[in-house]
């Protein structure tokens, strides 16, 4: 009993501490008069250069067009686990974000049952197209297998050895439809690709030398999605193998041998949906980026020269899918 | 010993680790301000995250039952001198085989399920402890080896499961996410207060109990202890060592095991769901349920505020990520610290010449007859 | 199969498991020089973290790969001198304060990494040596002989470490700490220098370790170690606290996940079975050990702090 007396003084202690902070910090959130304020919740760090960076990226270019003052943005990334991320999206909501989004496809169990616990904040999440029929939710996906297919094409094309490789990291989500589209671009037009999952999101050592077996494979041209990819780009980069991006431009890694990537600008579907939030509508939305929308674009290389006949088969497929009369085979 | 010095001695005891974590906290604030953050507000956010409000302390309470489970298991293994650092993958391994025993079952609703899901639970994570327990009792395997490559093995078993056999059958088949459907509602945890509060904690803190009987109210449980104190002599005494050994781990893994299972289908989202990594699912409880098993000095009972605290300094500090808007690198480096220092701060409790060896605390039957009587 | 069989893959499959023994085998040699003397150090992986952060920065700043390693390793032995100073001195639960260094150098490293650096960066990795006549021998010059200095590095001290624990008197200190600290005090040996300095070489070479991974390949990422620290101290245990032994278990795990890569490149492994084929060094490692079933004994002192006179 004695032993027990202690602990509960202190648990007493801690608890009166804690009320008191509770009743005198008290509001000094939202205090930045009429900003818009955005929480994002990500799994990954959000300098990846990769998924969680992409949605950072965006917000950061809707505050950038609409003004500093304007919107004001939150941000907790590295939330993988589901018990953490569900705390981060709860406590910005009862922080009175105008927009919660959880950035990462095993939120949305969560979300929809946080979402009906605050029927008045407004919540997005993705990569997905379900909203669960709650008014106040939203969900943005991305057509990662369009450019992917585009640039299965294009690699295709500059293969010399027929030989394409690829490197990802545990077959699901964006990165499945990802390497998907690839895959189906690149034999479409005749060539082999082999595929590597390593099986982790962050293991460079296993990234690298899955391109180096692809590379010693003859693979000339190679591409791969999430963040411990940046190895496998090094040793493109030392072998003169080409590469392609997803997610995010990659040209700044390797100037030399990226050749394109494929960026996600969610600011195309998101700035839309901030607005209409603010015009009181709080969800309802599904969103895909897609090369139709801009919310996909194949960003070129300047550094890299790339030949003519490339470029405009490049085109075509993206004018294709655009207006539907090529698929990606998924 | 007068009663006074012994209650103040216990206080004292308590008071190290605490000002440990105090310790670490300054060091924690130094680094905050290097960013740039006001630590002030910051820990004060932390207080109030943890313990300053209903919430507060229900998301602290949940936090904290992985922690207590895993950390009583690790005492049970630590009592027979035996380090469980697979805790990780007997989290996982309880996850799984509680998830599959459910997707078999026929669907249901109203809490008939619930005792399949702790029984597969243990069950499963007593199998994922056994293995190594027999590997080392059976062919000298070191269990440091066996466990540190099971929690490979089980994260890779986890991501194959989810992807194919167990994933969730109303979804696309292209870019799924790795995640079962919505589980049976017949196994969902009974919800004790509020929306949020299972009864997690309540069976956390049950096995708690069931372990501090085992280990010092029966046979086994004495000599799982004795086998740690001195195995030479237990096996002169005709006890069986190796035995004990798989034991103790067995035990050890079911209950981690359990805490997998209750992450699970106490989840908000009903769903088994990774990310592809092993921290993905457990949130380092493997690991961090050997930190809360120090805090607790051992003792099953002594883990149960132990797990609570900590807990609450787990659940703090993404409240102080949220309001001071640091990365959350910092927050896995001041966890990091803690440990660091409350682990550190036992020689302080030597020094002062308090408790003994842990190994010697509480629990032996004699003179303190407070120790043995909760 | 026969594709696995020809010469570019099976150069590939060899060049690769040298190369990802590396880390391992530097790693676990130093935990195992401090395990020989009684200190079980599980926070190997925050020190390789720390260590390959600095590493990369240095050569990303300085633009030169062998300031980076020697930046990794001074890091790594100040890590190590201050594991002792916690398992030592102050006598810490030796299974739990790893943990903690663990978690530590993990947040610490990453968010030096998100704060200093931002954006993932390329860098210039070390060198690679061609060692002339040996790598002309059929086959397996070009798959050993052809690697970076960091490579040849750490087989090198494979012998070495065999001749310090067992010809010098270091060694010996060593030994005799690990076995019977008591009985070593006794005869004037210092045990807590001596495990002052096991303590500061696992440092020292778990920070060559995480070095080796950022300069072999040429990028930092947050937990590039991916859980190989854990991986190395098994190796320890596998390796029956000699050198040679902990080599033998480098070469088997980093052989076994070259192996699988290899497969997955020639297409050999769908990826319905990728999942599945990721465990194989894991469940190998531990199958060898099971096959071998040889018993060694841990050193006697394994994880107990000394205290002279109790």
């Amino acid at each position: 009993m004695k032993r027990t007396k202690g602990i509960r003084r202190l648990v007493v202690v801690f608890a009166a501490l804690a009320l008191v902070a509770g009743a005198c910090g008290g509001d000094d959130e939202g205090g930045d008069g009429d900003a818009f304020r955005i929480a994002i919740v990500a799994p990954s760090a959000s300098n990846d250069l990769a998924f969680s960076q992409s949605i950072v990226d965006a917000i950061t270019a809707i505050q950038t067009e609409m003004g500093a003052d304007a919107i004001e943005i939150a941000v907790s990334d590295g939330l993988f686990v589901e018990a953490d991320a569900a705390a981060a999206l709860r406590g910005y909501a009862e922080d009175g974000y105008d927009l919660v989004i959880g950035h990462g496809s095993q939120y949305g169990a969560l979300l929809s049952e946080i979402a009906k616990d605050f029927p008045d904040i407004a919540f997005a999440w993705g990569t997905a197209s379900d909203t669960f029929d709650l008014p106040n939710v939203s969900a943005y996906t991305a057509a990662a297998d369009e450019g992917g297919y585009v640039q299965g094409v294009m690699a295709s094309m500059l293969s010399a050895s027929g030989n394409i490789g690829v490197v990802g990291p545990v077959d699901v989500g964006d990165a499945s439809l990802y390497v998907n589209g690839f895959v189906n671009g690149a034999t479409t037009m005749g060539s082999d690709v082999a595929v590597n999952f390593i099986g982790s999101f962050s293991d460079v050592t296993l990234a690298t030398e899955a391109a180096n077996a692809h590379v010693a494979n003859g693979a000339d041209v190679m591409t791969g999605t999430a963040q411990m990819v940046v190895g496998a780009v090094g040793v493109a980069d030392q072998n003169n193998v080409l590469w392609f991006g997803t997610q995010s431009n990659q040209a700044s890694l390797a100037d030399s041998i990226v050749v394109s990537s494929q960026v996600y600008k969610w600011e195309v579907v998101l700035s839309g949906l901030v607005d209409s939030i603010k015009d009181g509508t709080l969800g309802g939305q599904v969103l895909e980026i897609n090369l139709a929308n801009g919310g996909l674009v194949i960003e070129y290389n300047g550094s890299y020269d790339l030949p003519a006949d490339v470029r405009q088969a490049a085109d075509e497929a993206v004018a294709g899918i655009i207006d539907g009369s090529m698929s990606t085979g998924t | 010993m007068t009663s006074r010095t012994l209650s103040s001695s216990r206080l004292q005891r308590l008071l190290i680790p605490v000002t440990a974590v105090v310790g670490a906290l300054a060091v924690g604030a130094i680094m905050l301000l290097a960013l740039g953050a006001n630590p002030i507000e910051g820990y004060w956010a932390m207080l109030e995250g943890a313990f300053g409000s209903t919430n507060a302390l229900i998301e602290t309470a949940l936090k904290a039952t992985p922690l207590l489970l895993v950390g009583v298991g690790i005492t049970i293994a630590f009592r027979a001198n035996v380090i469980n650092i697979g805790g990780e993958g007997q989290i996982i391994s309880g996850a799984i085989f509680s998830t599959g025993a459910i997707l078999l079952l026929p669907d249901t609703s109203g809490f008939i399920l619930v005792p399949v899901v702790i029984l597969a639970g243990l069950l499963g994570g007593a199998v994922w402890g056994a293995i190594p327990g027999a590997l080392k009792a059976y062919f000298g395997v070191s269990e440091i080896l066996s466990t540190i490559m099971l929690n490979l093995v089980a994260a890779q078993v986890m991501n194959f499961l989810l992807r194919g056999p167990f994933r969730d059958p109303n979804a696309n088949e292209l870019g799924a996410i790795p995640q079962t459907e919505r589980l049976s509602e017949g196994a969902d945890l009974p919800i004790l207060v509020g929306s949020r509060l299972h009864s997690g904690p309540l069976i956390a803190v049950v096995m708690a109990v069931l372990a501090y009987i085992l280990l010092w109210r029966t046979t086994a449980g004495y000599r799982l202890r004795a086998v740690g104190l001195n195995p030479d002599a237990s096996r002169y005494g005709g006890i069986p060592v190796k035995r004990s050994i798989v034991l103790a781990l067995t035990f050890s893994g079911a209950l981690a095991g359990l805490a997998g299972a209750l992450l699970v289908f106490g989840s908000e989202s009903h769903r088994f769901v990774t990310d592809g990594s092993a921290g993905g699912f457990t949130g380092s409880a493997g690991f961090n349920g050997i930190v809360t098993a120090l805090f607790g000095a051992l003792h099953p009972l002594w883990t149960i505020p132990s797990s609570f605290l900590f807990g609450g300094l787990l659940v703090g500090a993404n409240s102080l990520q949220r309001a001071v808007q640091v990365p959350q690198a910092l927050i896995v480096a001041l966890n990091g610290l803690v440990v660091i220092f409350v682990v550190s701060s036992d020689w302080l409790r030597q020094r002062l010449g308090l408790a003994e060896d842990a190994h010697q605390a509480e629990g032996d039957s004699n003179s303190d007859g407070d120790e043995t009587q909760p | 199969m026969s594709e696995l069989l020809t010469q570019t893959a099976i150069v590939a499959t060899v060049a690769a498991a040298l190369r990802l023994a590396m880390p391992l085998l530097l790693a676990g040699l130093g935990e195992m020089y401090g395990q020989r003397s009684g200190v079980l150090n599980l926070g190997v992986e925050g020190v390789m973290l720390l260590g390959g952060f600095f590493a990369y920065w240095t050569a990303l700043e300085l633009e030169n790969a062998w300031l980076g390693l020697l930046v990794g390793l001074i890091v790594g032995l100040i890590m190590g001198f201050l594991n002792g100073v916690i398992s030592v001195t102050l006598k810490a639960n030796q299974g739990i304060s790893g943990i903690g260094v663990f978690l530590f150098g993990l947040g610490l490293s990453d968010l030096l990494f998100q704060k200093i650096v931002g954006t993932p960066r390329l860098i210039d990795p070390l060198a690679k040596v061609e060692i002339p006549l040996l790598k002309s021998i059929p086959v397996i010059g070009e798959a050993v002989f052809t690697q970076r200095s960091i490579v040849y590095l750490a087989f090198l001290l494979v012998p070495l470490s065999m001749w310090i624990l067992n010809k010098t008197t270091f060694g010996l200190n060593i030994r005799a700490v690990g076995e019977n600290p008591a009985a070593a005090d006794s005869l004037g040996v210092s045990v807590a220098r001596t495990r002052y300095m096991t303590l500061m070489i696992g440092g020292l070479l778990a920070g060559g370790a995480g070095a080796g991974i950022v300069l072999t390949t040429g990028t930092f990422q947050q937990n590039f170690t991916a859980g190989r620290g854990f991986i190395a101290i098994a190796l320890v245990y596998f390796g029956a606290w000699r050198p040679i032994g902990v080599m033998l278990g480098a070469l088997l795990f980093g052989f076994v996940e070259a192996l699988v890569t290899q497969l997955k490149t020639l297409e050999l492994i769908p990826v319905s079975s990728q999942d599945l084929a990721n465990m194989a060094p894991a469940l190998i490692t531990v199958l060898a050990l099971v096959v071998v079933s040889q018993r060694f004994k841990p050193p006697a002192a394994l994880t107990r702090p000394f205290s002279r006179g109790g």
